[in-house]
């Protein structure tokens, strides 16, 4: 590392970006699905969408809690455009951990067909990575800042970075046209790849940094959110029965307040005890930031007692991050652009990874697979199992939430051993078919996946195309429209590829005997 | 004797893993604790309302990261790539030390 400033940069870029690519690729893949997320529950299970007011929603929610789990404490959220479910969370006693829902708003009870984590599976998992929560955590947050770091480095490297993004070589020397595709995406979306990368460790700083907490406030993380958002500290319930007050009034006085950005969540704390409280929490307003704003009513007698929020420029600009990162934007087109943008990032992070290694492919053909190190095969089928087999593996989700029956056991947990499943297939498939027909092979599968999914969906539901399109519902339509979309895409990258690997398998022969010859 | 021990050194020079795995570790490391540092030293030092500072601090701290990543690799050598390191992080430590709260 004796070279110059933008070489070191150049060598940071490609290892900070190369070690946590696979990762950082699933991240970004999952990530930008999860913008969808409340649609894809609601695609999963449409016959739960509601659009009931709020405070008859909160109703029902509240009536089939105390049926299940009288004690509490239970979370509510509320049917939006977006996320049109009546979603519930409480504690069960005896399982001793929080479950989750969804009230069906016909019978007004907990709907029992097709149970499914939905879009919430991919949500945790761009975060989590299906590994316990703090060690899915801190992986993530160390993929994230070498992200950050390999941006940083990317544009130093970059001395023609605008000359560059006007540059497109598609069918020149290998690497070349890779290297040009990687640049247009990296600047085309450039500050939205500055931006999530950051926003993402924002929205988790308390857990990486929480050194300025320890020191200022003793380590009392309390005491500073009681500081930052003003929450009043928790009330004990009194150990006496009393009967929950009706949610209506409270959901209309919030509305009242809140007229543009609505209610969001609810949380109810020991209800049935004298000492039961009520919390609502503000949805999102037309400014930027979002506010987490909450009324705390009395659980008995409905009164209000705490309106809590705070207005100052770093919880603002905190807030501003939040609302950027989660893409919670009333427009539909700034959302689809985030999406577009969170594709371009993934493609971005996919063509690095493949850039890598075909910089090292050996050069002249037909010394082929022999020559290949054990480092470039195993980054070659970590390539294709992750940039086409994480697409298989999610669009495999959606075929075994189609396919799997309506009730059954741990359903949910099936759908998501099916998507590990075929994510691990997709890998050992890398691994025996080494090459461009390797590559082929799993797009034409992802295609297949993609463009049956609308036919499935009028298989088994009556929510299809044919009724979706005409009756304008754009949520159920526009996901199959989407499915749609990403298969004709595969369709004609495997269709592209399949020539490639034909034309590379009829100059092979050629290239091995010369190679053998010499 | 002599040409193959001058051969060893400079291939021990020509090596690059000890330096690159020592630059690693003050960038992983080294970095986290000056973002951490910021964090402490913003929390304490900034003129604004105790948790105001604390959020501010937290939100600057993976900038300073980032930055002391980027110094690590760039640094002509791996020892100067620890001082500039340890310098800034030992100079936000006695600032936050001077301004703690008692």
């Amino acid at each position: 590392m004796k070279q110059g400033f933008r070489q070191c940069m150049a060598w940071l870029h490609t290892w900070a970006g190369l070690i946590p690519g696979w990762i950082l690729f699933a991240v970004f893949l999952t990530g930008t699905a999860a913008y969808y997320r409340g649609e894809t529950t609601a695609w999963m299970r449409p016959e739960l969408r509601t659009a009931l007011p709020a405070p008859d929603a909160a109703t029902l929610a509240v009536q089939e809690l105390q049926r299940i789990a009288p004690d509490g404490p239970w979370f509510i959220g509320l049917p939006t455009d977006s996320d049109p479910l009546i979603r519930v969370f409480w504690r069960s006693r005896e399982q001793r951990r929080f479950r989750d829902g969804v009230i069906d708003p016909v019978s007004g009870r907990l709907a029992e067909a097709g149970e499914t984590r939905g879009g919430e599976f991919f949500y945790r998992f761009h975060f989590e990575l299906h590994m316990p929560p703090i060690w899915g955590r801190w992986v993530v947050g160390a993929c994230a800042m070498a992200m950050l770091v390999a941006i940083l480095s990317g544009v130093i490297t970059h001395r023609r970075i605008f000359a560059d993004f006007f540059t497109f070589r598609p069918g020149k020397a290998a690497g070349r046209s890779w290297l040009d595709a990687h640049n247009a995406l990296a600047v085309l979306a450039l500050p939205y790849h500055l931006m999530i990368t950051y926003t993402g460790l924002v929205t988790l700083m308390f857990m990486y940094m929480p050194w300025g907490i320890q020191v200022a406030y003793q380590g009392n993380s309390q005491a500073y959110f009681a500081d930052t958002l003003g929450i009043p500290p928790p009330v004990r319930p009194a150990g006496q029965a009393a009967p929950l007050t009706d949610i209506a009034p409270l959901v209309a006085e919030a509305l009242r307040r809140w007229p543009e950005a609505g209610v969001r969540r609810i949380s109810v704390q020991s209800p049935g005890d004298a000492n039961a409280r009520i919390s609502l929490g503000r949805g999102d307003g037309p400014e930027l930031p979002i506010k987490r704003q909450e009324l705390v009513f009395s659980g008995t007698t409905g009164e209000l007692r705490a309106a809590t929020g705070n207005e100052a420029p770093a919880v603002q600009t905190a807030g501003a991050m939040y609302r950027l990162h989660f893409a919670r934007f009333e427009s539909h087109l700034l959302r689809f652009l985030f999406f577009l943008s969170g594709l371009a990032g993934t493609a971005m992070v996919g063509t690095g990874l493949v850039l890598w290694a075909a910089k090292r492919v050996p050069k002249r053909a037909g010394q082929g697979a022999a020559r290949r190190g054990f480092g470039l095969r195993l980054v070659e089928t970590l390539n294709l199992g992750t940039v086409f087999g994480l697409p298989v593996a999610m669009l495999g989700f959606f075929w075994a939430d189609r396919l799997l029956p309506r009730v059954m056991e741990a359903r949910s947990d099936w759908e998501i051993r099916i998507f590990f499943g075929l994510w691990l297939l997709a890998y050992l498939h890398a691994a025996l078919r080494p090459g461009r027909r390797g590559w082929a092979e799993q797009a034409g599968f992802a295609a297949l996946l993609g463009l049956g999914l609308p036919l499935l969906t009028a298989l088994t539901t009556r929510y299809h195309l044919g009724v979706t399109l005409p009756a304008g519902d754009w949520l159920m339509a526009g996901m199959d429209l989407g499915f749609l979309g990403f298969g004709l895409a595969f369709a004609l990258a495997a269709r592209k590829l399949w020539r490639e690997s034909r034309r590379a398998a009829a100059a092979a022969p050629l290239g091995r005997l010369r190679a053998e010859g010499a | 004797m002599v040409n193959a021990l001058q051969r060893a050194w400079q291939g021990f020079r020509a090596w690059r893993w000890p330096g690159v795995l020592s630059r690693t570790l003050a960038a992983v490391v080294g970095g986290y604790a000056v973002g951490a540092l910021v964090s402490v030293a913003c929390a304490l030092l900034l003129p604004m309302p105790r948790a105001e500072a604390v959020l501010t601090g937290m939100m600057l701290s993976f900038a300073a990261y980032a930055g002391a990543v980027l110094w690590a690799f760039a640094a002509r050598s791996a020892w100067r790539a620890w001082a500039g390191i340890l310098l800034p992080a030992l100079l936000l430590a006695a600032a936050s030390w001077a301004g703690r709260v008692t």
